[in-house]
């Protein structure tokens, strides 16, 4: 639904809540992006500087939460209105928890930098994030251009960082038996990989959420899943 | 309460008590109503929405044959109350409007007492031998219309002396009093302050239990709150009905998307 309002002040506050929304989606992928760079390269100046990113973040997700709330209560929006702040809403939180993630890895970051190097994950922690992000911002331009096959497909690629998150587990498991004295650095960086994941299904959901704002459908959840790492054990 | 309603409405949900259907109404040459058909469930509150000039009213008024009034109108296609022929030969349009009652959107008590107001229908359709028959039907249709109590010790004072929103439960009481089966309401509330307006849609909800209730609004959020059904109406055509919560939710057509989301007139 493309057309205009006969209120032109109510397209105003849409227009304003989904560009917030759209604005903080640019930030958390800068700080996917980052947040993977200052892990992989051990640059803890960059990593301080995600972290203190993160604020930013969280202040634009307040301040959808505070216009999505005045829309609803002064304008009462309907159908596709509702979906629109509805959508939002729900975006932005996703949108604020991925930004956590990320200042997670930034967080972690610190830790790596005294730990004996492991460089082997490195590449493949990097792709995995540069995934992440790739599906991020096609999610992003899915919601305003209303794309639901584009949304589709960003549900479909959670597969691939699912089997890149496998691939590491067996790595970090591999890599902690070889050496008791790479478990520390193992570990945390176990918990980078697994926070990567975590951002892939969060984004996953958001395409859901592409999907609902065009259609006004939740789509079944039929996309294959492929994290098997509850199955493997160090025996292996 | 609520419980209760939902276990009637699980029930009542298959009864149709109204339908309509190939309704053609013009005014001279203006076709007015084209083809619109349409089942309307008892118990059930359904509304009629759409643009002003729609055809919402008109169709409203075709229910209980207000439309035989002007000259002008023509109406033609099938309307069936419980499986008759409303517009039949031999249906007299009198008892007719005792079945299906009818409330306007300015109120209109008369000007006589109170009393007199609810006991006006029931005394001429002869529904009271005596007085203190008389007496309880009125106490019952005010006591429906949720009037009882702030009118009960000024029964002969004049209708007209009520405020708006009373004035307009008044008309709901007498519409009630000589026991319709449907209550039509052609924007019942558009002349009523908020509390009244609350309080007609309150009394709307309860006479839900025991009528097939159709009311015309302009408000979409009126119809949203009060009502299980809800048609939408455009350019004289039945543009979409359905389950109130997916016309407000997710409608099929797009015209109704664009009404109720407020890019259309």
């Amino acid at each position: 639904m493309n057309q205009e309002h006969i209120s032109s002040a109510f397209d105003r506050d849409l227009e304003a809540i989904q560009a917030l929304m759209v604005k903080m989606g640019g930030l958390v992928e800068a700080a996917i992006l980052d947040g993977a760079k200052a892990v992989t390269t051990r640059d803890t100046e960059l990593a301080e500087q995600v972290r203190k990113g993160d604020a930013a973040i969280d202040e634009l997700e307040e301040r959808i939460n505070e216009e999505s709330a005045r829309t609803i209560a002064l304008r009462a929006p309907v159908s596709s209105d509702l979906r629109v702040v509805l959508s939002v809403l729900k975006l932005s939180a996703s949108l604020e928890r991925i930004g956590d993630y990320a200042r997670n890895l930034a967080k972690r970051t610190e830790v790596l930098a005294d730990q004996r190097p492991i460089s082997g994950p490195d590449k493949s922690l990097k792709r995995m994030s540069k995934e992440v992000q790739r599906m991020l911002k096609d999610t992003l331009d899915a919601y305003v251009r209303r794309d639901v096959e584009l949304a589709e497909d960003v549900r479909q690629r959670d597969e691939e960082v699912d089997e890149m998150y496998n691939a590491l587990f067996r790595e970090f498991l591999t890599f902690m038996m070889e050496d008791p004295r790479n478990i520390t650095a193992c570990m945390h960086l176990h918990f980078i990989a697994k926070n990567v994941e975590r951002m892939g299904d969060l984004v996953t959901n958001m395409a859901e959420q592409v999907v609902y704002v065009v259609t006004g459908d939740i789509p079944d959840d039929s996309r294959p899943k492929s994290d098997e790492t509850a199955f493997i054990s160090g025996e292996t | 309460m609520n419980d209760m309603r939902l276990i009637e409405r699980a029930v009542d949900m298959d009864d149709i008590k109204i339908s309509a259907r190939d309704v053609q109404v013009y005014y001279g040459d203006n076709h007015a109503i084209k083809d619109v058909g349409v089942d309307i469930e008892d118990k059930t509150v359904t509304a009629f929405i759409g643009p002003s000039g729609c055809g919402k009213s008109t169709f409203l008024r075709c229910l209980n044959r207000m439309n035989d009034t002007i000259d002008v109108c023509r109406v033609e296609g099938d309307i069936h109350l419980d499986g008759e022929d409303i517009n039949a030969r031999q249906v007299d349009p009198v008892q007719l409007r005792a079945k299906v009652g009818m409330v306007f959107q300015k109120p209109n008590p008369f000007p006589k007492s109170i009393y007199e107001n609810v006991a006006y229908g029931p005394k001429i359709h002869g529904m009271a031998a005596t007085k203190a028959e008389l007496d309880e039907i009125v106490e019952t249709a005010l006591r429906r219309a949720a009037l009882w109590d702030e009118a009960k010790d000024r029964l002969d004072t004049a209708g007209t002396g009520l405020s708006g929103g009373q004035q307009q439960r008044l008309c709901i009481a007498r519409a009630v009093a000589t026991q319709p089966e449907v209550l039509l309401m052609d924007e019942p509330c558009s002349a009523l302050d908020p509390i009244a307006t609350s309080q007609v849609e309150e009394l709307i909800d309860e006479l839900r239990a025991n009528y097939c209730v159709v009311i015309v609004t302009h408000s979409m959020q009126q119809a949203a709150r009060v009502s299980q059904k809800t048609a939408f109406f455009h350019l004289g055509n039945l543009v979409e009905y359905g389950e109130t919560g997916k016309i407000f939710t997710n409608p099929e057509d797009e015209r109704t998307e664009s009404y109720i989301t407020g890019r259309i007139g």
